[in-house]
């Protein structure tokens, strides 16, 4: 292409100096993405744009909310009832934190359906992996920062898994707490954290991009893009497909934020915190639910602390444990039902964690737990040895052409556009 | 198409089973079955009935004053429930709260203006647990959002007192039986009964009457924001629905130029 | 940059073209309509908030102030002066005329009782607080108060007389509620 990129001098200037109209022409209009993306491939940019809306939400609610112990609760409710909109950036803020999961936790197993760790994603999928590290230490920071009894016990009960490491554990805690006991300094450095984390989101955030454009985007076949027929620009195509998903998602965020605000939430947390009473009920948030059920299930202080940081860390290696070449689970037909059954094993880990650990919760907790490492250490790698896997198709294009020539009568001669190579 | 359908109602599922988790721990209390009450202000285009607010107000200044706190509600904030400004005022100058120091450094009382909060019956929680056998009278500002079942439960607390315990029941020294408290065993005696408060609109007050406007005004003070949100909404979802209808015609047609 | 899969966009019918031009116009519409409703509650959220709003009254004590001597009190996060002025000092306002003054205001319209001002004590130029309250303060070349950040000179009535700032010192809404007592807002 000979002819400017820009029809303006003044792009044109500012291009020259600092490419950000190529790059950005490179990066969201004709990045080639696979012509065949599903709506299940909405939740990538469905995520930033969660990332975005808590980021902007959060920080006009850091100009009205005062990190001390004594002035944190009643600060909240101050936005909740004298700033102008407060209601809205504060249940946006707290419904938002929910919905980020909700699309993330659909974005990762998307991921598990189709195979996108699979080589050459790795690094693409630690980053991911990386995000969701960050994106739980943000959201329990945050948590902690109304100061309600639900925040206060939770940040107590979750600094405490600290103080199962052997030798240092109780020296780690007291640092972290910096006291004796959840107090005013946790509250001062939790909201510095909570503050300073989404910003370290943003740049992981980049490099996953960086990572997914280098190698482009995988697909519901799972195969490699072989030739640019296999591709169509970005935009329009993908940027009004993803608006569909967003209009989708922001109605449903509407519905918790204008109608169940608190549905989501712990009716505790609107008593303020104190240090002497700890509520009968002590439950996470639900994105936390699987994992607590995961630290409960083993009946050792540091092994359940093990157990549950594992199952998340485990995520680093699963390009490595699932060993089958064949990305999609839409030629693997036993992945498929193992899919299937990992989801729903991880559904009931997040019933059993909302649950008291008693009666049949602490057996049904401990099969889910033994078979989600199971999955990922027995099931995927035995799979990738004894799976018949069902024949690939030839390329992206032709699957596509094969599908619609079953419901339209088959174009003409293909109308390949001038400049392909 | 269909296939898109079914991402989406499957995306909501996901949306719901998460929701649904959190419904499992709310349900994992163990109080008694609340009371099926009607109230104006629920659902979509529920409002707070002022009135009701008004009486609820009544019953609040005159009953339960005397124990519980109010944190987060100024005088002024009664606009919002339909009185006057001057009836603000007046409401406002009956209670005295703490000012100063003054020019010889001494704290001293004045009577409260329509910008001050609701002054609280005790000076410290140690003092209201002296004055109540041991037991916190808790703020109300908030009271239906702090507890489970919300104004359903407040409204089965103060009408589910019962005179003698069931059979069996040892109450300990002045506590009461309460059939809708967790344990039972409530150490706030029984607030209201008939006649209680003299309503000034001719209003009947019953115990059910009584409880049913005080709830209503507590749960105004815990989301003062209700109506405004619940109106935002409105205009915000179908916006939402119109925007997304378009884009969807719109992807469909920029979609169709490819083979 | 053509190395994606064809597009037949130019084959569409005249008709299709314009149907969906109108639906991108609409769905343009919307989008800033609704991009606006987003920022405009945003923007809202840094205004005053409700309590700050409605804590806009203080009262004073004014009955310990000597003749001759300024106190100084806190409305709405800001000093307000209140000085106790002299008979020369009220002369002294009273006596200039109209025309010397480049924010033309007279005295009597200033005050309620004429032995008390009651001033905002913000500098009209750029916020500070012009000295001249306590007893060693410069009071400026008119005896009233002088501004040590740019030097604007304010007289015994708070008008402005010399220097940078624009306008005189403002008065606050204010109401003797008694002989001793003063509300402020």
């Amino acid at each position: 292409m000979t002819t400017p990129l820009h029809r303006y001098r003044i792009v044109q200037w500012i291009d020259y100096r600092l490419p950000i109209f190529s790059w950005s022409n490179e990066h969201l209009v004709v990045y080639p993405a696979p012509r065949n993306l599903n709506y299940w491939w909405n939740f990538g940019s469905l995520a930033g744009i969660m990332l975005v809306i808590q980021i902007v939400t959060g920080v006009v609610l850091a100009m009205h909310f005062t990190p001390h112990v004594d002035y944190a609760f009643s600060s909240t409710e101050h936005i909740m009832r004298d700033v102008e909109w407060g209601w809205l950036m504060r249940y946006l803020h707290a419904n938002g934190a929910s919905m980020f999961f909700v699309v993330v936790y659909i974005h990762i197993f998307r991921g598990f359906y189709y195979g996108s760790y699979k080589s050459p994603r790795e690094i693409l999928w630690w980053m991911g992996v990386l995000i969701l590290f960050l994106m739980m230490g943000a959201s329990f920071t945050g948590y902690v920062l109304p100061w309600g009894q639900m925040s206060f016990w939770a940040a107590t009960v979750i600094t405490n898994l600290v103080s199962a490491i052997p030798w240092i554990g109780e020296t780690l805690v007291t640092w972290l707490w910096g006291g004796f006991s959840v107090d005013n300094p946790t509250l001062n450095r939790f909201y510095s954290l909570h503050y300073l984390l989404p910003f370290l989101l943003v740049g992981v955030v980049f490099v996953h991009l960086w990572a997914l454009h280098h190698r482009k985007s995988n697909n519901p076949l799972g195969i490699d893009i072989k030739s640019p027929k296999d591709t169509i620009p970005f935009s329009p195509y993908y940027t009004v497909k993803d608006m569909v998903g967003l209009g989708v998602m922001l109605f449903v965020l509407g519905i918790f934020v204008f109608y169940l605000p608190n549905f989501l939430g712990e009716s505790i947390n609107y008593i303020k915190a104190d240090p002497l009473v700890t509520p009968p009920h002590i439950v996470p948030e639900w994105y936390f639910l699987p994992y607590y059920a995961i630290l409960r299930a083993v009946p050792d202080k540091l092994g359940g602390v093990i157990a549950m940081v594992a199952s998340i860390a485990i995520l680093f290696v699963l390009p490595w444990l699932d060993t089958c070449k064949v990305r999609s689970a839409r030629f693997r037909p036993i992945y498929k039902q193992f899919f299937w059954i990992f989801l729903a094993d991880c559904v009931v880990l997040g019933w059993v964690g909302a649950n008291p650990p008693e009666g049949s919760f602490i057996l049904i907790g401990r099969i889910c737990t033994v078979y989600y490492f199971a999955h990922f250490l027995i099931i995927l790698p035995l799979l990738g040895k004894f799976e018949r896997t069902k024949p690939l198709p030839e390329s992206i294009h032709q699957a596509v052409l094969a599908k619609k020539g079953g419901a339209t009568s088959e174009p003409p001669a293909e109308t390949s556009a001038a400049g392909n190579p | 198409m269909r296939a898109r359908l079914i991402a989406m109602a499957a995306a909501l599922g996901l949306t719901f089973a998460g929701a649904g988790l959190a419904g499992v721990a709310h349900a994992a209390g163990d109080a008694a079955e609340l009371p099926d009450h009607d109230w104006k202000h629920t659902g979509v285009f529920g409002t707070f009935d002022r009135s009701e607010l008004q009486r609820g107000f009544q019953v609040f200044q005159e009953v339960c004053a005397s124990c519980h706190s109010l944190e987060f509600i100024a005088f002024r904030n009664l606009a919002e429930i339909g009185f006057s400004e001057d009836q603000i005022k007046a409401f406002a100058a009956e209670y005295e709260v703490e000012d100063g120091p003054d020019n010889e450094g001494e704290m001293f009382m004045r009577a409260a203006r329509p910008s001050d909060y609701f002054p609280s019956p005790f000076a410290n929680p140690q003092a209201a647990r002296a004055s109540n056998g041991g037991a916190l009278p808790p703020d109300l500002s908030l009271i239906v959002k702090a507890r489970d079942g919300g104004i359903d439960y407040l409204y089965g607390i103060l009408t589910g007192y019962e005179e003698e315990p069931p059979e069996g029941v040892e109450l300990a020294e002045g506590m009461s039986y309460n059939h809708y408290f967790p344990g039972h065993q409530i150490a706030m005696p029984e607030p209201l009964y008939e006649e209680a408060v003299e309503y000034g609109d001719g209003t009947e007050p019953t115990l059910e009457q009584l409880s049913h406007d005080v709830s209503v005004f507590l749960a105004w003070t815990a989301e003062p924001e209700m109506e405004i949100r619940k109106k935002t909404g409105l205009k915000v979802l179908i916006f939402i629905a119109i925007f997304t209808a378009l884009i969807y015609i719109i992807k469909r047609r920029i979609w169709a130029r490819l083979h | 940059m053509a190395n994606t899969a064809s597009e037949s966009d130019q084959a569409a019918p005249e008709g299709e073209e314009t149907r969906r031009d109108f639906l991108i116009l609409a769905a343009g519409a919307m989008g800033t309509i609704g991009a606006i409703g987003v920022v405009w509650p945003l923007i809202e959220t840094m205004n005053p908030s409700a309590d700050v709003l409605a804590l806009s009254s203080t009262e004073v004590d004014i009955s310990a102030i000597e003749v001759g001597q300024s106190i100084t009190v806190k409305w709405r996060g800001r000093p307000v002066f209140i000085r106790h002025r002299t008979q020369e000092e009220i002369d002294a306002a009273r006596a200039v005329p109209l025309e010397d003054l480049s924010d033309a205001e007279s005295d009597e319209a200033r005050v309620q009782k004429s032995e008390w001002l009651i001033l905002v004590g913000v500098c009209t130029h750029l916020g500070c607080i012009p000295l001249g309250n306590k007893l060693g303060d410069p009071r400026g070349d008119f005896g009233g108060w002088f501004c040590p950040c740019h030097g604007s000179h304010y007289d015994t009535s708070g008008r402005i007389r010399q220097g940078p700032a624009p306008d005189n010192l403002a008065v606050p809404e204010y109401e003797f509620l008694d002989d001793t007592l003063v509300r402020i807002g």
